[in-house]
């Protein structure tokens, strides 16, 4: 399998996550944000980081850029998308998520590693864990705060789109909410970073049952 | 020479969404011995030259805020 990378200015997980793929044995594939091109990827991965500084409002100004367009076709037509991070608020500033993620409740930057659990294995990035298991996962965000309106919570606990949710809530997050996915599902934004956790040497790899988790089903 | 209008956009977080600097803020005053101080939001201020004002509100909507969370308004200054 072919995943993608995109690499926007100010991404500094795009690295990790190339790592990431090629520990899951796949092959990365980095697609720079002024391309519109996905070079027949078969997934993509939105990575952490501070594109484009963050100005006006993290995501705001890589919603735009050029690799963008086919990305939100390939979403649009079911392909699987990962946003962690900072990707998980681009994917919010382009509408492919629903809700946005403000500045945490406490005003700290918050970098630690917190529980989470798995609240539904129906998505590709959650395939490969069981629902109701718990993983181990580093964060590190500033606006990570996941909001949405009393009436989008709802319809996301209904329609079992919340992916991933704090045991203790380190940010504030309405209803605990690390993680959500699209409508279609395919498409997942995490707070989490699993591919900072894809090797032993890193002191775990449980990040990598989120990642692999793409592979299952997949008829390539 | 195009005619060059001057605009000035507020963007400001939705009624009842937190706003953690604004508290931040106005906790600090009393600090300070400001007293009385009821509450205190804190928005963004965007002033822009435009050649017409035609387009603003779709950069409002688009770019400059977040509908899920902020509101905005704007007006020529001059």
């Amino acid at each position: 399998m072919r995943v993608g990378v995109t690499v926007f200015p100010g991404s500094n997980c795009d690295r990790d996550a190339l790592y990431a793929v090629e520990r899951m044995g796949e092959e990365p594939v980095e697609l720079w944000h002024a391309e519109a091109d996905l070079k027949g990827v078969d997934a993509v991965i939105v990575p952490g980081g501070f594109s484009y500084g963050d100005y006006l409002r993290p995501g705001a100004i890589a919603r735009f850029a050029g690799v963008m367009g086919p990305l939100e076709e390939f979403a649009n037509g079911g392909g699987p998308v990962l946003g962690v991070c900072n990707g998980f608020q681009v994917l919010c500033e382009a509408h492919l998520l629903p809700g946005a993620l403000l500045q945490n409740t406490h005003m700290r930057f918050v970098c630690d590693r917190v529980r989470v659990r798995v609240e539904t294995a129906n998505t590709p990035w959650t395939a490969g864990c069981e629902g109701g298991e718990e993983l181990t996962l580093p964060v590190a965000h500033n606006e990570g705060n996941f909001f949405a309106d009393a009436e989008t919570l709802a319809r996301l606990e209904d329609e079992d789109r919340v992916v991933l949710r704090y045991v203790g809530n380190p940010n504030g997050s309405a209803n605990d909410i690390a993680g959500v996915c699209s409508e279609g599902r395919n498409v997942v934004g995490l707070m989490p970073h699993p591919e900072r956790v894809s090797d032993p040497a890193l002191g775990s790899d449980e990040g990598l049952k989120i990642l692999r988790s793409v592979l299952v089903g997949a008829t390539l | 020479m195009p005619e060059t209008l001057k605009v000035r956009v507020l963007v400001r977080p939705k009624e009842g969404i937190l706003d953690p600097q604004g508290e931040a803020v106005r906790g600090a005053l009393p600090a300070l011995g400001f007293g009385g101080v009821k509450t205190v939001h804190i928005g963004r201020l965007i002033e822009m030259e435009v050649e017409s004002a035609a387009e603003v509100d779709a950069m409002c909507r688009r770019l400059l805020s977040n509908p899920t969370i902020e509101e905005y308004e704007w007006e020529v200054v001059s």
